[in-house]
């Protein structure tokens, strides 16, 4: 293969891996550094809640929609979390319109699970009637520019914007809803952040940028709550790891998170 | 369907003598039975019973890839699809792809195609149909493990089989190769892909709460159950494909004389 001619993306590629010999990135970022990130919350005031999380260039917004429906049959005092996830064609010349295809899917469910298993939001306290009425909380992850790494920028967006959220104060009144004047937030009790490594050569990197992504053997994504308990994981793309790899993957993600934690979502959940 | 979360909390998983609901320790599998070749059209098929999960793969190709568009140039188009019958749960699953079956499809193709030697068939396609026909947790993991069985079965260079497994918590207790009942009230699971030969893992998905040792554990309790469903791989293969030492030689000799 090293007979053929180079393109610019081989090149790119050649170039990361002769960089990560020496523990160095395309960027200038260490192996373990995320790129800088940038926060904004509450931006779309139709929401209950948003953000706009930049992850270098890749950037994600994530809307925060509050309804009423029927709780699911097997959990009916609790309320719905539903995410989706849209890679809008604006934001990469490989993404097509139409309804969403397994990226997409992919990105959303990761999420979900996070935030899911982390039980991030409380929700028992979003009952109205049970077995009849309840609180869905949508989350809706909109990709505006993708650089890589869409699952921790969308992961991150996803907890300030429901961290930022507010719903009416209501009350329960003969099975039926009153609302209340005064705002309150999401019932949240935990946090969770999404960390992303990818595994080039024998190396493992934190928060891939697109380049990166395509020189990628295999990539990992690791979801910690506040009480750096591991509640989600999800291999992506075709390549291996090592038993190694993986735990000391877990390790990076715990330290990242803390991290990231304390950085973005210290000051936000009153 | 009737849960509530106080039952669920009274409900023991593993009862006072470590014994779980359907009567294994925490590092036992359940029974699995395989078969090869089940099927008569497609190239090559193989089914698999783990548990209650009864599962079916069949195998298409190489062949033309159809659109043709998406055929590659130097490699061939590796697809897979997961799908659950409607009657495969105890309440009836809409027929068509939900998103955890698309995702699912996805994450299996991500880990049987590092086995594949994809660029010995340019231009050509390989389709994998996985069909859940009844479902009793560990779907996933039971799919991969007979949709490699599948593939050697049509005769697609591999490098490897790939072998799955999960482990999981239960009752604050880290246990191998979850049921239905355990993986919904349970803590967490943790399903797991390997190449046996290299040990190479290439599917890790994980949901629930664990805490780094018990991730540790689990990770390599279900390394180790991919082990054992390897074994059973091979001797599933070898049950098919071994023939009688004497009709072998006689074939051999065959063979010889007519070159």
């Amino acid at each position: 293969m090293s007979d053929s001619y180079d393109t610019p993306v081989s090149i790119g590629m050649k170039r990361i891996g002769e960089l990560l010999i020496q523990d160095k990135r395309l960027d200038g970022r260490g192996l373990l550094d995320y790129r800088e990130i940038k926060t904004e919350t509450g931006i779309v005031g139709k929401a209950n809640g948003s953000a706009l999380v930049s992850l270098g260039k890749t950037k994600v917004m994530v809307g925060i929609k509050v309804e009423t429906g029927t709780p699911f049959p097997d959990s009916p005092e609790e309320g719905v979390l539903t995410v989706n996830a849209e890679l809008v064609p604006l934001a990469s010349p490989s993404f097509e319109t139409g309804p969403p295809g397994e990226k997409a899917i992919e990105l959303a469910r990761v999420v979900d699970r996070g935030i899911r298993e982390s039980k991030s939001i409380d929700t028992k306290k979003l009952c109205i009637v049970p077995g009849k009425k309840v609180f869905i909380v949508f989350v809706d992850i909109y990709v505006l520019d993708h650089d890589g790494n869409l699952f921790d920028a969308s992961a991150l967006a996803s907890m300030l914007a429901l961290s930022t959220a507010k719903i009416r104060e209501f009350e329960t009144k003969d099975d039926a809803v009153v609302y209340k004047e005064n705002l309150v937030s999401l019932p949240l009790q935990n946090h969770v952040i999404e960390v992303t490594m990818a595994k080039i050569g024998d190396k493992l990197v934190v928060d891939p940028s697109l380049e990166e992504e395509s020189a990628v053997d295999a990539q990992i994504t690791i979801a910690v709550d506040d009480n750096n308990m591991i509640c989600a994981t999800q291999k992506s793309q075709t390549g291996v790891f090592t038993t190694t790899d993986i735990l000391q993957a877990v390790k990076i993600a715990q330290a990242k998170a803390t991290e990231l934690r304390e950085k973005f979502l210290g000051g936000t959940h009153e | 369907m009737n849960r509530n979360l106080n039952q669920t909390k009274n409900e023991k998983l593993i009862s006072e003598d470590g014994k779980r609901a359907d009567g294994r320790g925490p590092n036992d599998l359940r029974p699995v039975k395989i078969e090869i070749g089940t099927l008569e059209k497609a190239d090559g098929s193989a089914y698999i019973e783990w548990g209650k999960n009864k599962i079916l793969a069949a195998v298409y190709g190489p062949r033309e890839v159809h659109p043709r568009h998406l055929a590659l140039p130097d490699r061939t188009l590796f697809r897979c699809r997961y799908h659950m019958a409607p009657f495969s749960t105890s309440e009836r699953k809409n027929p068509a792809p939900s998103r955890r079956e698309i995702e699912l499809s996805k994450v299996i193709r991500d880990s049987i195609e590092p086995v594949i030697f994809t660029e010995l068939f340019p231009r050509t396609g390989i389709d994998v149909f996985i069909e859940v026909l009844e479902s009793d947790g560990g779907t996933r993991c039971a799919g991969i493990t007979v949709a490699s069985l599948a593939l050697a079965d049509a005769g697609i260079p591999m490098k490897d089989l790939v072998a799955a497994c999960a482990a999981g918590k239960i009752d604050d207790q880290v246990v191998l190769d979850l049921s239905d009942i355990e993986d919904q009230k349970g803590q967490a699971d943790l399903p797991v892909a390997i190449s046996p030969r290299t040990e190479r893992i290439s599917l890790l998905q994980m949901d629930g709460l664990m805490s780094y040792e018990e991730y540790e554990k689990a990770l390599n309790l279900a390394v180790e159950g991919c082990k054992r469903l390897h074994a059973m791989q091979q001797e599933a293969l070898k049950k098919k494909f071994a023939v009688d030492e004497e009709e072998a030689k006689g074939e051999t000799e065959d063979e010889v004389s007519s070159e």
